[in-house]
């Protein structure tokens, strides 16, 4: 009895995607190598267009974060940039003691912001950030903390729907009227720059940002598959029945506070570790990544690729990104009309996204 | 103002003996002669009182005072020159200015203080007693006694008290020094309690009824201060109130989730700066701008509301995460419009002269005018919409439709129409807080962002869907906003209020004033 | 008499604005036994339905399920403890099709990790289909939820409901929108569950709590109005009042 198969064999289409984002990665994978190639080859393709494809495929993994959350069970987070950007505090914190005693103020041990501030020692927070492994521990661990306390006790009193998207947009909100702060430690209004180098490769070096590139690469693949794992799973089909009735599933027998917390912790992991990547390939972290626009923009690269689908997630960080990069080139000031223009043209006309437009063609 | 003025210039002028306007001349002619001559001739002038006294002294002092060769004296001004006995219109040919030496400019002083305390001019006065009280000399004592004796001004008075307490507490005799220390116990101020410490070590006889006036003197400031944080918090909750107010229309009672509504509130903004412009040039219309912005803003912000909910959200309706984004979307749009049309530097709004300036409540409380009258217009405000949805026939409907929309479409009310306008409704009065707002914040394309998450915050807190409970809500966090300011600083108080408020809704996850009945679950 | 699997209400009152939903009500199921409640409209039923199953907090009253004392846990624990429930209004996962919602309601471990780790053995597929037979959803099996008829929608949820292989079910309304033949059909699934575990149903429908042949609790404005077989209870002048007469 064929019908009793839970998923259905995959459709052409299904098989058309898999083909086009195995070629889409194995393309990504040859940009460094294309890069190293002499300047007037006909393949070479530029430092710039390098770099800001490794930022775009950290974008990705955010993007993949948040559909987890949001596209599977419901959770609308509009502070899923606090968490990127905590995870890309905590590299910057180990870039900035990796510095040592080349910067300005030659201090062996204290970055530059804090002699200028007057610190005589570094703040407890700030041990063990020497260490790389620490620092990536760090960098997940942190905001998957932060989600599990807010996670906590938002879903134990039932905060849902649009009052989740609020707390969640405060929490950012408040971490970054924090993190302006200079007595918070983290550098204040500047936060952390020029980085020196990451595990004794100097970080402007052709090498090194390859090495960031497929290491960014290569975790944008794994996270999708664990995000596939978890959504093929039968967790997956709890966190569906959770987002479409979650009253009900607590009758099953389901904690839904339980599967909640797993999935926004983890959403929050993976988004400390696309931050983590993401910091040494800008070069820069400051409080403006907590800033509650970043989130949302987030979210709708989410929602333009097509939320519910993990290449859809991916997809429209990629394209809107994109967009973004030839517009603000163009004409800056048609920008945020076309951003917020893509709000509203993808929750009215096209609410499953550019996924939904391919197979919408198909059926 | 003026009249009254008036009146207490003739009334000096009446006052004054014929003798003394001879005393006056007698005393200027001194002024023209040797340092000694000029010394004392200042020190009779200032004591004599004559209010004419008082421009000459000036002008010597700045070296404005000219002698001419037959010893008549001009004062040079910027209208011109003139004659300093008369004030008649003089001719400068050949004149030379006075000149004097230290004694003279000390005893001059001396003369133009103790003139100025009983200048006609009420600023004047308020700058001399200000001055007294700092030299601080007990020879001051009977000037200030006379110059309080007549002076109306209520707050001058209380800069003379103290001024005049101030030189008792350096009197030679203590029962003198006693009566300074009683009338700075009841100060309230730290200057008064500065004053205090220091007579208590230069006089240590007096120390344990010093220090008995301390501790009252504390008291009273404690009891200022807390007023003043409670103001202080008010005027903040007010403002929330008046931006949260809109919210808790759309929001709280139709549960459209608009997160544009803090660019309403900027639309609103910017309608006060373009009906001010409007109006400048036109003298008699130039003070109501602010009042005339009130409609005008409440107009242009409930049409773009209308729009938004008819054009957009109504699609969108039971899909809160949907319109959530969307709406924010609209946000950006309007937010770019705006500083495309208007700029991206702020814009200023000149307040009108009757709200500017500060008011001293008895007790020497002062509150700046201008969030007196936020204060004031977001209770109006509320208490308007509040009748308005009450006792209207649109607040009827309104009501009729958000509790059971299809009941309501049953008995002929035009739900469509209502919730356009119970939108247009709740964003007209985002666009009146934005008028109030431009009084006290910078007016700039993002004025709005900084108010959403705050209004949220005050709308959940105080219950959705409850007034009342966001009129709580707002001056609640207002007040807890301020009191944490000190001990927190601003950036970690507001931190502090959002943990605060995030662990209060564990407790109460429907807020202060929840909603009744089976609609709420 | 052992406590075990007993459901026991006793003096249990909900009170909304000052409006008594339920009203001192008490109310005994043995294990194994089916109970029909019938009641007018707004009598209390759903309500006391939510009291069992914890949705809704009595203001006064005791709950108890064997030794548990059901007001003090959450749905999902009262759940766990063998009560089912099937709702007035049938909620079924529309974004989930036939099959995974039967999945989703077998009785297996439901921590996050469990789920994770959960794989379809052939003993849980063959209780699936067996209840897809019973349920007469097998050749629905692979589609959507969403695009069930109103009465496959019910026989799902019932059909969950047997998947959690629940000691105690609660029934709501099942036959509302049914045909003359579904309704059948349902009483006599009813009845074969029964006798393994405990049933409550509430119905207004005489003619099918009739065709259960049970005793019947008839309740009116949160109180019990009056207990005992269908031809009892149909003769009771109270009861005859309330429904015929005012
Ligand atoms: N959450 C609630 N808030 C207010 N009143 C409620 C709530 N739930 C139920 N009621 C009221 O309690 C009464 C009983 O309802 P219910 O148990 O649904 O009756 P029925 O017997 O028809 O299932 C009804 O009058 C209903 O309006
Ligand atoms: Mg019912």
């Amino acid at each position: 009895m064929s019908a009793t198969i839970a998923t259905p064999t995959p459709s052409r289409l299904r098989l058309g995607l898999r083909a086009a984002t195995i070629a889409v990665i194995l393309l990504l994978a040859l940009m460094p190598v294309l890069n190293r190639l002499p300047a007037d080859h006909a393949l070479h393709i530029s430092d710039f267009v390098v770099s800001i494809t490794g930022k775009w495929i950290c974008y990705a993994i955010l993007a993949l974060a948040i559909d987890l959350a949001w596209g599977y069970a419901g959770l609308l987070s509009l502070g899923h940039g606090a968490f990127f950007a905590l995870g890309g505090y905590a590299i910057g914190m180990h870039l900035m003691r990796l510095i040592g005693p080349r910067g300005v103020y030659g201090h062996p041990v204290l970055p530059d912001f804090m002699v200028f501030l007057g610190y005589t020692d570094l703040p407890i927070f700030w041990w063990g950030f020497q260490s790389f492994p620490y620092a990536l521990f760090m960098a997940l661990f942190v905001p998957g903390v932060l989600a599990g306390v807010v996670g906590f006790l938002a879903f134990r009193s039932r905060i849902t729907g649009v009052y989740f998207s609020i707390i969640t947009q405060a929490m950012t909100y408040a971490l970054m009227l924090a993190f302006f702060r200079n007595d918070m430690g983290f550098g204040g209004n500047n936060g952390f720059t020029d980085f020196k180098e990451l595990l004794g490769m100097p970080l402007n070096a052709g090498g090194t940002r390859a090495a960031l590139f497929y290491a960014s690469l290569a975790t944008l693949v794994g996270t999708y598959f664990l995000c596939a794992w978890i959504t093929r799973s039968k967790l997956g089909r709890v966190l569906i029945a959770v987002r479409d009735a979650e009253s009900r599933v607590r009758f099953l027998g389901y904690s839904v506070t339980q599967a909640k917390l797993f999935v926004f912790v983890l959403s929050a992991m993976i988004s400390g570790l696309a931050g983590a990547l993401y910091v040494p390939q800008v070069g820069i972290i400051n409080p403006g990544e907590f800033s509650p626009g970043n989130s949302i923009e987030a979210v709708i690269w989410v929602a333009v690729g097509g939320r519910g689908t993990l290449i859809g997630a991916a997809l429209g960080a990629f394209s809107v990104n994109a967009m973004k990069t030839w517009l603000t080139t163009i004409a800056p000031d048609l920008w945020l009309f076309a951003l917020g223009g893509l709000f509203v043209a993808v929750t009215l006309l096209l609410p499953k996204g550019l996924l939904g437009l391919l197979r919408g063609r198909r059926s | 103002m003026t009249r009254a003025l008036f009146l207490i210039v003739l009334l000096l002028a009446a006052s004054l003996p014929a003798h003394a306007q001879d005393a006056f001349l007698d005393a200027l002619a001194g002024l023209a002669g040797g340092f000694t001559q000029q010394a004392e001739a200042a020190e009779r002038l200032g004591a004599g009182g004559d209010p004419r006294a008082l421009p000459v002294l000036r002008a010597l002092a700045d070296g404005r005072l000219l002698k001419r060769p037959d010893n008549t004296l001009l004062i040079r001004a910027d209208a011109g020159v003139t004659e300093a006995a008369t004030g008649a219109a003089a001719d400068a040919a050949g004149a030379e200015p006075v000149r004097i030496n230290n004694r003279v400019r000390v005893a001059l002083r001396g003369a133009i203080g103790r003139l100025a305390l009983v200048s006609p001019d009420a600023a004047e006065r308020a700058a001399a007693a200000e001055a007294v009280y700092r030299t601080r000399s007990a020879e001051n004592i009977p000037l200030l006694e006379a110059a309080l004796a007549r002076e109306s001004v209520p707050r001058i008075r209380d800069q003379m008290a103290l001024a005049l307490a101030a030189s008792r507490l350096v009197a030679a005799d203590a029962t003198v020094q006693r009566q300074g220390i009683a009338a700075l116990a009841g100060a309230g101020t730290e200057g008064a309690r500065a004053l205090l410490l220091e007579a208590r070590n230069a006089t240590p006889a007096l120390g344990p009824e010093i220090d008995a006036a301390l501790v009252s003197l504390d008291r009273v400031i404690a009891v200022k201060r807390a007023a003043e944080t409670l103001y202080q918090g008010l005027s903040l909750g007010s403002v929330l109130l008046l931006a949260a107010l809109g919210l808790a229309v759309t929001f709280g009672v139709m549960g459209v989730i608009n997160m544009a509504h803090g660019e309403f509130v900027m639309l609103g903004a910017y309608a006060t700066v373009v009906v001010q412009d409007a109006c400048r040039g036109i003298p008699w219309l130039e003070p109501w701008s602010l009042p005339l912005a009130v409609p005008a803003a409440f107009l242009v912000a409930g049409l773009a509301g209308a729009m938004l909910e008819r054009g957009l959200i109504r699609h969108l309706y039971g899909r809160p995460l949907e319109t959530l984004l969307m709406t924010f979307g609209v946000g950006m749009i309007l937010q770019q419009a705006v500083r495309l049309a208007f700029g991206a530097q702020n814009r200023e709004v000149i307040s009108p002269a009757w709200m500017m300036g500060t008011l001293e409540l008895p007790g020497g409380l002062m509150v700046t005018q201008n969030r007196l009258w936020v204060i004031v217009f977001s209770l109006v405000v509320l208490g308007l919409t509040i009748a308005a949805i009450r006792f209207t026939r649109f607040g009827l409907e309104m009501r009729a439709v958000t509790q059971n929309r299809r009941i309501a479409a049953t008995m002929g009310i035009r739900t469509g129409r209502v919730d356009a306008l119970t939108f247009a409704f709740g964003s007209g009065i985002a666009g009146m807080a934005g008028v109030a707002l431009s009084q006290i914040d910078n007016v700039s394309p993002n004025l709005g962002t900084g108010y959403i998450i705050d209004s949220f915050m005050v709308v959940v807190f105080g219950g959705v869907g409850s007034l009342a409970g966001t009129l709580v809500g707002a001056l609640s966090l207002g007040v807890v906003n301020k009191l944490l300011e000190p001990y927190a600083g601003a950036v970690l108080a507001k931190v502090a209020v959002l943990v605060g408020l995030m662990l209060f809704i564990q407790r109460k996850p429907r807020g202060l004033f929840p909603q009744k009945g089976r609609a709420a679950g | 008499m052992s406590t075990k699997g007993r459901l026991y209400l006793d003096g249990v009152s909900v009170v909304f604005d000052g409006f008594r939903a339920l009203n001192n009500l008490s109310l005994v199921v043995e294990p194994g036994e089916m109970r029909a409640v019938i009641g007018p409209n707004g009598a209390g039923k759903t309500t006391m339905m939510d009291v069992i199953t914890g949705k809704t907090r009595p203001t006064s009253g005791t709950v108890r399920f064997g030794d548990h004392d059901l007001t003090r846990m959450d749905e999902a624990d009262i759940a766990n403890l063998g009560i089912g429930r099937k709702f007035q209004k049938p909620t079924v996962f529309d974004a989930l099709t036939v099959f995974e919602n039967l999945e989703l309601a077998l009785k297996a471990p439901r921590g996050p990790f469990a789920c994770l780790r959960w794989i379809l053995t052939g003993e849980a597929k063959a209780r699936i289909d067996q209840v897809m037979e019973e349920t007469g959803l097998t050749a629905r099996a692979g589609d959507l939820a969403a695009i069930l008829s109103h009465g496959q929608r019910q026989w799902l949820e019932i059909g969950m409901l047997l998947m959690q292989d629940p000691q105690l079910l609660l029934v709501d309304e099942p036959v509302a929108g049914m045909t003359d033949q579904e309704t059948e059909h349902t009483a006599a699934l009813l009845r074969r569950i029964a006798g393994e575990r405990s049933v409550v149903v509430v119905e207004h429908d005489l003619e099918f709590v009739r065709a259960l042949g049970r005793k019947v609790t008839v309740l009116h404005e949160g109180t019990m109005l009056s207990e005992g077989p269908i031809d009892q209870v149909q003769n009771d002048p109270r009861v005859i009042e309330v429904y015929l007469g005012r």
